[in-house]
């Protein structure tokens, strides 16, 4: 062996050594191109293990469908099924749940952080009703709205409104309070102050709230179209059950998944374009 | 001097669940028209409470505060207010900051055009002034601690405020830069002829600004003494070193350590240098 060789060869070493040390540091830089690296390996390591189980013959097609199975399934549930109305109608239920819960949530959730006698009347209800479990109403919202349209967005709105008011009013109080008195200061009225500190400070808040309220009613939406519906995606995943359509359980999951990231992004771009001030430095 | 705010047997009390704390007990004063006055003390001796009671934020709970002759029962637009830091709207760029106060009632009721005009001028007249023409687009985010004072200086003073009141404006930022916020504070005042009460933990920087130092006293929360400050009205860094400077700074130190009740105990301190010493030698 030359001198030559095994110099290389402990350049080489320490040159990993310091990548390695590099890598697990604490709270530690990643290059864009290391980022996507690892998050392929996480995104492609689960997949692999999915489809060699399932090609491998290890387990049954009907418990266990291949990526290519699921696929075709929702190749053909395009073409000759309706997958566009399911995936239409639940997209609808879940938006019209939200928003009404929007609707309310944030005057409600905004007059509670601001003036403590609202939130004194009105908190300790909502953190109650927040405790009880949202699927347990739907006997009761059946019974009481009946298994129509109102059914589903019902069972939307107790899901997501209660977390809802509560979240916006914790966005509310974590405005600072020298920004409020900065208003009282030059002469602003409660009015004013709401409307012009309160709101537009607490606003990347809120929308980051109703991000995450969104994805939870994705849950809720699934739970009641499973429960009491003949149409949407949730509704497609147990008739799907019961003609042990596994591949099909396995479209309509990957698909609710797919329309939630959709809106997650969506959300997340509508944050960007809103508040450049986050994230010019 | 005419007075301009008069503080009569001033008292505030803030009760708690659990107790009682006198944060002002018997304070009185008067502060004259165009007067630049600074309150030191150590942390927790009623100086914000106070400041805050003068800006209408706090009521008292005994007493009265008068500004031009009219008892203060709430804030109002003669009575501008800087606060430490986190008063900024971060949505909203410089110079949307310094035009905030123009958004409101108060000041678009009965404006006319070329007031409004005027107004807007003076905003761009503040801008360059506090040397914030060049990031006037930029967002508070994108401007160091310095900086972001000086936008909230010139918020406070757009409308004309005939008081300033200042808790602390310049305690987060460095040494250098708080220099550099002294001398333009000073110019301001010299330009403005508002009155300014300045309230500070940092005696150098009470001495400095003030043409009168007001050292207050905690538990109760009280005015100790109130010094003259023997400097001419204009002043520069150089005085820092000059005797007078330093003989009042001394003064005002040891009298902050006596009302204080802190004081370094020093035989605790000699015991531990030879328990360590101790350990050391075993
Ligand atoms: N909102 C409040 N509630 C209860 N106690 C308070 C409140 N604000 C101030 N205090 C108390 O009043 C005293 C004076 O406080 P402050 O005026 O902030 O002092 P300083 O500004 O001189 O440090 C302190 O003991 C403080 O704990
Ligand atoms: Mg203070």
């Amino acid at each position: 062996m030359s001198v030559n060789a095994s110099y290389s060869g402990i350049r080489t070493q320490s040159f990993l050594r310091q990548l390695w040390r590099r890598l697990w540091t604490i709270r530690g830089y990643l290059s864009q191109k290391e980022f996507l690296l690892f998050a392929a390996v996480g995104m492609l390591v689960p997949f692999a293990a999915w489809w060699f189980l399932a090609n491998s013959g290890i387990m049954d097609k009907v418990f266990l469908p291949s990526p290519m199975d699921v696929l075709l399934r929702i190749y053909h549930w395009f073409e000759d099924d309706d997958l566009v109305g399911d995936a239409w109608i639940s997209i609808y239920r879940v938006t019209v749940g939200f928003l009404l819960s929007a609707v309310l949530a944030v005057p409600l959730g905004i007059m509670i952080g601001t003036y403590r006698p609202i939130q004194a009347i009105f908190e300790p209800l909502t953190d109650f009703i927040r405790y009880m479990p949202a699927v347990a109403f739907i006997p009761l919202v059946m019974l009481w709205v009946g298994i129509d349209e109102g059914s589903k967005i019902a069972i939307i709105w107790i899901g997501t409104f209660f977390q809802m008011v509560l979240m916006v009013a914790e966005d509310v109080r974590r405005v600072p309070m020298a920004q409020i008195e900065a208003a009282q200061t030059m002469g602003a009225g409660d009015e004013e102050i709401v409307s012009l500190v309160i709101f537009q400070s607490a606003k990347p808040a809120l929308l980051d709230t109703l991000r995450i309220t969104m994805g939870w009613a994705w849950t809720y939406l699934v739970v009641a179209e499973m429960v009491a519906a003949n149409s949407g995606l949730g509704y497609a995943i147990l008739k799907a059950q019961r003609f042990l359509q596994t591949d099909k359980i396995f479209a309509g999951i990957i698909l609710i998944g797919l329309i939630g990231l959709i809106m997650d992004q969506l959300f997340r771009l509508a944050h960007r374009k809103s508040f450049p001030w986050l994230y010019k430095k | 001097m005419d007075n301009k705010i008069q503080i009569n047997a001033a008292g505030k009390v803030f009760s708690t669940d659990r107790q009682d704390v006198v944060a002002l007990q018997d304070v009185n004063l008067s502060i004259g028209a165009n007067e630049f006055i600074t309150f030191v003390g150590a942390s927790g001796c009623g100086k914000s409470t106070l400041l805050r009671c003068i800006g209408g934020l706090e009521t008292l709970s005994g007493g009265e505060i008068r500004v031009n002759d009219r008892v203060v029962d709430g804030p109002g637009v003669d009575r501008a207010m800087v606060f430490q830091n986190y008063s900024l709207y971060p949505w909203l760029s410089v110079v949307d900051n310094i035009k905030f106060s123009r958004r409101l009632k108060v000041n678009r009721e009965g404006a006319t055009s070329s007031e409004v005009e005027v107004a807007s001028g003076r905003a761009d007249a503040l801008l360059s002034l506090m040397g914030l023409a060049h990031v006037s687009k930029a967002y508070p985010n994108q401007l160091s601690g310095g900086m972001q004072q000086r936008v909230a200086i010139a918020r406070a003073l757009l409308p004309k405020p005939e008081i300033l009141l200042m808790d602390e404006p310049f305690g987060a930022l460095d040494a250098q830069t708080r220099e550099v916020m002294h001398d333009l504070i000073l110019h301001l005042f010299n330009l403005e002829k508002t009155t300014i009460v300045f309230v500070t933990h940092d005696v150098e920087e009470a001495i400095y600004l003030g043409q009168r130092v007001v050292l207050m006293a905690p538990r109760p929360g009280r005015i100790d003494t109130i010094y003259e400050v023997p400097l001419p009205d204009k002043r520069d860094q150089e005085m820092k070193l000059s005797p007078e400077f330093i003989a009042l700074k001394k003064q005002i130190l040891s009298r902050i350590r006596e009302t204080s009740g802190m004081h370094t105990n020093q035989d605790l301190l000699e015991r531990m240098t030879r328990q360590a010493e101790d350990s050391v030698s075993i």
